[in-house]
């Protein structure tokens, strides 16, 4: 399950080993969290962005296991989506040391599907070697969209259209997949069901995951582990150890979750006895009320 | 108390009404029959206008003998030369000032520049350089054909979604694969705008190279009409014009309906 980080992104004219085998003796970075010698998905070192003169992202540091499950909360426009667009090497303007995957998948808060391009030829596209349709089949179909294969982008529902855009990055058999608040424009029902979806893909594929969102449920529904972004920097992490498949109504969810609203910078709402948002039950997650984006 | 109901009439239900495109043909209808009135009461001399019935009489005539269908070949040629050429260089400068920085340098600033030039002010300069053969038509159809791709593809290929560049680029694809996945299939609904706006200047640039000076061709027709006073024949060239119009736009209207079906907004079915 070692993932083979690859490539290193930025300052090109920096000479690194482009290739770490990640189980062999490797020079990452001495001060990484998980230690130089650990397996990575992630291994970013002293990663700095900035727009204008202004710091996005002052030194950041992250390491992700293999085939562990991140979460990155933060504040709007607090470089969240800059983060993963580093780590998907679609921005490269950087300084510092950032190694990933050679293989790694992106999926957007929109679709970002070819519309003139039908679903399955869309979730073909850019991959290496000429893939027959079957292949774009059975990834359709692990998202429940076989019978949609054949549609154009522009007439599936929301829902339909990211989880397209779900198979077409699991197609890549990545070993990260960047998923940039890709629920944060569904409806209550329909992101229930995506969520759902996306743990149950991550627990069948292994790949490493990294989820921005700034939904402090969702994260505490998926992940292994919520990292909270803040000035620049990861500036709180926490594991979650609770038991899978989670449970909304359990005291020690509210828990974390109050907890790392506090840290949001939100306060929790108190249970008042009539509207405790956490005594709704696990049946339908969606009664409970979500931060305000 | 309960309030008085009254039933929803369903639509079917109505009166039946006119069809609607009996009533879109009445117009057309009543000034035909007005004009062949007024043509055969004499208040409409055959000098200034020839009645409808000759006008037919004459346009079957012009078919029978092979004068119409000939002319027709002569200036549909001239059109589609014209065309060709003038979608070859359009979109050619389209794409080196679309897809590169250089290229927009080079290229975008001089066809801006010569753009605002009238293309019809053109005709004396094509004469003195091209002669009067079938060079300085087929010139000034390209001419308008050129400059109407050129902006609309351009256009469109500045147009395309920068976020779907950026898929492009996360799915692995390298200059080329953009180019051909995202940049070219984006700037496409550009281009049949261009196209059809295009092909409306193609036949208007052919009225205009063909009244000034031509042996052949719908022109010639209608230039030796004038000479003679023949109504009848002007109008059946005018007519003429107006179908090949009409059928270039049938044509770029298919061509849409193949290409761009992946639009939501298309309804052409
Ligand atoms: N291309 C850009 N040019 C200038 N500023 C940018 C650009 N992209 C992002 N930013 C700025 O960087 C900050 C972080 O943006 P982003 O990563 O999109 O935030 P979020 O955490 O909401 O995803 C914002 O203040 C935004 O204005
Ligand atoms: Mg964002």
């Amino acid at each position: 399950m070692a993932t083979e980080l690859h490539g290193q992104i930025g300052p090109v004219e920096k000479e690194t080993p482009a290739e770490i085998p990640a189980d062999g003796p490797a020079d990452g970075p001495a001060d990484a969290p998980a230690g130089p010698d650990a397996p990575a998905a992630v291994r970013v070192h002293g990663l700095t962005r900035t727009f204008d003169g202004r710091a996005v992202i002052d030194r950041l540091e992250l390491t992700v296991r293999p085939g562990e499950f991140v979460a990155l909360l933060g504040h709007s426009g607090c470089g969240k989506s800059t983060l993963l667009r580093i780590l998907a090497g679609l921005d490269r303007e950087i300084e510092g040391e950032v190694l990933v995957p050679r293989t790694k998948a992106v999926a957007f808060q929109s679709p970002r599907l070819m519309p003139w391009k039908r679903v399955w030829r869309n979730v073909l596209l850019g991959l290496p070697g000429r893939p027959g349709r079957a292949v774009a089949e059975r990834a359709l179909a692990e998202v429940g969209l076989g019978h949609r294969s054949t549609a154009w982008p522009k007439t599936l529902s929301g829902g339909e259209a990211q989880r397209a855009s779900l198979a077409r990055a699991l197609v890549r058999e990545p070993d990260l997949l960047l998923l940039d608040e890709p629920f944060g424009a569904l409806d209550a029902l329909t992101r229930i069901k995506a969520q759902q979806l996306v743990a149950e893909l991550w627990q069948r594929r292994g790949c490493a995951v990294l989820l921005v969102t700034h939904d402090v449920e969702e994260a505490l529904l998926l992940a292994d582990r919520v990292l909270v972004m803040d000035h620049g920097v990861i500036a709180y992490e926490r594991e979650i150890g609770l038991d899978r498949p989670r449970d909304i109504s359990d005291p020690r969810f509210a828990e974390l979750r109050a907890e790392l609203l506090d840290r949001l910078g939100v306060v929790a709402p108190t249970a008042a006895p009539t509207a405790a948002p956490t005594t709704a039950t696990a049946a339908s997650p969606a009664a409970s009320p979500r931060k305000a984006a | 108390m309960s309030p008085v109901l009254e039933p929803v009439v369903p639509l079917s239900a109505r009166r039946r009404t006119v069809p609607r495109w009996l009533r879109r043909t009445t117009g057309p209808l009543v000034l035909l029959i007005a004009w062949q009135v007024c043509s055969a009461t004499g208040v409409l001399s055959p000098d200034t206008l020839a009645s409808p019935g000759t006008i037919a009489r004459t346009a079957s005539d012009l078919i029978g003998d092979g004068t119409l269908p000939h002319a027709m070949l002569v200036s549909v040629q001239r059109v589609l030369v014209g065309l060709l050429i003038g979608a070859v260089a359009g979109v050619s400068l389209a794409l080196v000032s679309g897809l590169s920085r250089l290229g927009e340098d080079l290229v975008d600033a001089t066809v801006q520049m010569l753009r605002t030039i009238p293309w019809v002010g053109m005709i004396p300069l094509f004469i003195i350089w091209l002669g009067i053969g079938e060079a300085p038509k087929i010139a000034l159809i390209s001419l308008g054909v050129t400059f109407h791709l050129y902006l609309n593809v351009y256009a469109g290929i500045r147009g395309v979604d920068a976020q779907l560049i950026e898929a492009g680029t996360s799915l692995g694809l390298g200059r080329w694969g953009l180019i051909r996945h995202v940049v070219l299939p984006g700037a496409l609904p550009g281009a049949m705008t261009g196209l059809r706006y295009s092909l409306a200047t193609a036949w208007l640039a052919l009225v205009f190279g063909e009244t000034i000076n031509a042996d052949d061709g719908i022109g010639f027709l209608l230039n030796r009409a004038r000479e003679f006073f023949q109504t009848d024949v002007i109008v059946v060239c005018l007519i003429v014009y107006a179908a090949l119009g009409l059928l270039a736009d049938f044509i770029v209207r298919t061509l849409e309906r193949l290409l761009l079906q992946w639009r939501p907004s298309f309804t052409g079915k």
